[in-house]
C-alpha cells in the first residue's frame, strides 16, 4: 500500500482551508461578534407594561427629565416616577386610552408597576448619576436619543470600553450645567470650549480611568 | 509513584472547586423587591410609618436670598410650568393639551392668599391638582413660594424700577 492514497491532495487542501477558515473566524467571533448590535442589545426596545413614550412627553410637552426621575441629581440611580406621577395629568386627559389601564389599575390597587431594565450594567460595577450630572454630562452623552424615542431603547454598548472613551478625554461630551437635561442641545458657537468647562469643573481625567473608580 | 495522577486530579478537582462566575455578584437595588417578596407588595409603607431622618413638621420660611429665587425659579419650571405656565397665568403647556385651567397667580384671590396656603397646596395638592409633597422637599416649597411672589410683583413692574443697564432687554 502506497504511503499517499490518491485522495492525500485533497485532504492536505481541505486541512489548510479550514486551518484558515478557523483562524478568521475566531478572529471574527473575537472582535466583530462582541460589537454587533445583536449581542450588545443596542436599539432593543424591551416590552413595557405601557408604551411609554419620551418624544411625546419630552420633546412634544417639553416636561424636563426631574419631574419624574427625581433623584437623579442627588442619588445613584435616576429612580422611576412612582404612579401618582402619572395620574397628575392622567387622571384628568386620555382617562378612558386603553394603553393607560395598567396605569389607573395601579393607582387603584396601590400596586407598583413593574418596568423592565433597559439600561443594566453588571453587579459588580459602581455607577452614579449625581457626579455626572453634577460635572455637566447630559443625558443624552449616554441616553442618546431619549428625546426622540417612541419606545425607549438602549443605545449604547454600556461597555467598559464606553465608559473608559469618555473617562480619558472627557471634554467633548461637556456642556454648560443649565444645557444637562436638554434632550435636544447642540454646541454652538457661543458655548465654552470643553477644555474650559473641564477646569471650571475641575475634572482631572488622569484618575478617572483607575480601576478603583468603577470597581469597588 | 502509580498515585500521582490521582493525587493530582483531585487536587485539581479541589482547585476548581474554587472557581465562580465572578460575572453574578447580586446586590439590590432600591426599587427591587426584597428578596422573596411577592409581587404585590405594598407600594406605600403603612400607615403611620414615619421616615427615620424625617423633620419634626414643616421647616420654618428660610430667609430670601438671591440664591433661594434661582433654586425657587428651576424647580418652579420643572415641577409646576406645565400646568401653571412658565410666567404664571395657568395656560401651560398641558392645560393646552386639556387639562383644566388652574386660576392665574395674579388674581386677586391668590395675591391676597397667604404663604402658608401655598405651602398646603403644594404638600396636600388642591381640587384636581395632585400634591407635590413626594416631588418638591419642604425647602424647595419655600423657594418656590418665594419665586411665585417674585412673579407676582413683577406683573405690575414699570420699566422705571428696571436698574438703567437692563432696560435695553425689555424695550
Ligand atoms: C412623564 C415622565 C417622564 C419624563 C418627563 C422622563 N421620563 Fe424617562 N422614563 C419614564 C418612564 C415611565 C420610564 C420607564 C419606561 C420605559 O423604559 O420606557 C422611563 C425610562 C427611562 C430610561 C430607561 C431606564 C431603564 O434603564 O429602564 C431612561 C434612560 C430615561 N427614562 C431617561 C430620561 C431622560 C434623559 C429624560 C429627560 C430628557 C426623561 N427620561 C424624562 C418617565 C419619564
Ligand atoms: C405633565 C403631564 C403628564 C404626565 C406626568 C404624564 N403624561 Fe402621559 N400624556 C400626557 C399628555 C398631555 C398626553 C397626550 C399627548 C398629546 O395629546 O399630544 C399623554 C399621553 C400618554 C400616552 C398615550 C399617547 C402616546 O403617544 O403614547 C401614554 C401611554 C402615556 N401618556 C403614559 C404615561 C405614563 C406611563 C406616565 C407616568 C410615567 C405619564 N404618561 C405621565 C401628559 C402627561
Ligand atoms: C455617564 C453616562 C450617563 C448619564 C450622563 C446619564 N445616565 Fe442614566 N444611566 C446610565 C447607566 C450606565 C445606567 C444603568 C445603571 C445601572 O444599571 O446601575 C443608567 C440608568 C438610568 C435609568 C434607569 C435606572 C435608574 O438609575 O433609575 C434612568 C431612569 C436614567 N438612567 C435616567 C437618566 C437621566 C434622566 C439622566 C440625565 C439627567 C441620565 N440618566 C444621565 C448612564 C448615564
Ligand atoms: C460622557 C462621558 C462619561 C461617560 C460615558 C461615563 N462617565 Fe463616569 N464620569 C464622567 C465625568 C466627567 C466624571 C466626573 C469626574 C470628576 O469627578 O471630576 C465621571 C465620574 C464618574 C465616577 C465618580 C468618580 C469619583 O471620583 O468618584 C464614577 C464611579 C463613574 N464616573 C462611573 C462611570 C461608569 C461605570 C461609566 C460607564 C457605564 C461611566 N462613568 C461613563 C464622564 C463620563
Ligand atoms: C469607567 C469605569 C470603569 C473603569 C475605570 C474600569 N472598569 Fe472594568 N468594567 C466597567 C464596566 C462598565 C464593565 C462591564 C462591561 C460589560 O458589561 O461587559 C467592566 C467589566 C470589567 C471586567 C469583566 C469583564 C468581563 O467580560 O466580564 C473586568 C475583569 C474589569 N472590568 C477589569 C477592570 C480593570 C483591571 C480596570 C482598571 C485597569 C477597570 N476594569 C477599570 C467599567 C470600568
Ligand atoms: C398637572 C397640572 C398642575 C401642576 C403641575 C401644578 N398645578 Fe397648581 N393647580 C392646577 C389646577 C388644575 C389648579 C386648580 C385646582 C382646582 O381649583 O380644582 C391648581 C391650583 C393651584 C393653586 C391655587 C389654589 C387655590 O387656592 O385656588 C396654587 C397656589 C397652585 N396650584 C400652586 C402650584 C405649585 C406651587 C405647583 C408646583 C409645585 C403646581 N401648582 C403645579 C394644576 C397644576
Amino acid at each position: 500500500m502506497a504511503i499517499f492514497g490518491p485522495r492525500a491532495n485533497l485532504w492536505m487542501n481541505t486541512a489548510l482551508v479550514s486551518v484558515v477558515v478557523l483562524f478568521l473566524g475566531a478572529l471574527l467571533s473575537i472582535w466583530v461578534v462582541p460589537v454587533m448590535g445583536y449581542n450588545t442589545q443596542e436599539r432593543y426596545a424591551p416590552e413595557q407594561p405601557v408604551p411609554f413614550s419620551h418624544r411625546h412627553h419630552v420633546t412634544g410637552l417639553g416636561l424636563d427629565c426631574r419631574y419624574c426621575h427625581m433623584t437623579v441629581e442627588t442619588g445613584q440611580y435616576a429612580g422611576m416616577p412612582p404612579t401618582e406621577t402619572c395620574m397628575t395629568c392622567h387622571s384628568q386627559i386620555w382617562t378612558h386610552a386603553g394603553v393607560l389601564e395598567p396605569v389607573r389599575q395601579s393607582f387603584a390597587e396601590n400596586i407598583s408597576l413593574r418596568w423592565n431594565w433597559v439600561y443594566r450594567l453588571p453587579d459588580y460595577v459602581y455607577f452614579d448619576h449625581s457626579i455626572h450630572i453634577a460635572k455637566g454630562v447630559g443625558c443624552t452623552e449616554c441616553h442618546v436619543s431619549i428625546g426622540d424615542e417612541a419606545l425607549t431603547r438602549k443605545t449604547t454598548t454600556l461597555y467598559m470600553s464606553w465608559c473608559l472613551d469618555c473617562h480619558r478625554n472627557p471634554a467633548p461630551h461637556l456642556r454648560p450645567l443649565d444645557q444637562v437635561f436638554n434632550p435636544s442641545w447642540k454646541r454652538t458657537a457661543n458655548t465654552p470650549s470643553g477644555t474650559a468647562l473641564m477646569t471650571a469643573y475641575h475634572i482631572h481625567p488622569e484618575t478617572l480611568s483607575d480601576c478603583g473608580v468603577c470597581h469597588r | 509513584m502509580r498515585r500521582l495522577p490521582i493525587i493530582a486530579v483531585a487536587g485539581l478537582a479541589l482547585a476548581m472547586a474554587g472557581c465562580d462566575n465572578m460575572a453574578n455578584q447580586p446586590k439590590r437595588l432600591p426599587f427591587q423587591l426584597p428578596y422573596g417578596a411577592e409581587a404585590n407588595w405594598p407600594a406605600l409603607p403603612p400607615a403611620g410609618i414615619v421616615a427615620n431622618d424625617e423633620p419634626f413638621g414643616p421647616p420654618p420660611p428660610p430667609p430670601v436670598t438671591i440664591a433661594l429665587l434661582a433654586r425657587g425659579q428651576q424647580r418652579y419650571d420643572i415641577y409646576c410650568s406645565p400646568c401653571h405656565n412658565r410666567v404664571g397665568d395657568g395656560n401651560g403647556m398641558i392645560v393646552q393639551r386639556g387639562f383644566p385651567r388652574p386660576p392665574s397667580y395674579f388674581s386677586a384671590n391668590l395675591i391676597k392668599a397667604s404663604n402658608q396656603h401655598y405651602y398646603d397646596v403644594i404638600t396636600h395638592g388642591h381640587g384636581v391638582m395632585y400634591p407635590y409633597a413626594v416631588r418638591v422637599a419642604p425647602p424647595d416649597r419655600w423657594a418656590i413660594i418665594t419665586y411665585i411672589r417674585a412673579l407676582q410683583a413683577s406683573e405690575n413692574a414699570r420699566l422705571a424700577e428696571v436698574p438703567p443697564a437692563q432696560r435695553s432687554l425689555l424695550q
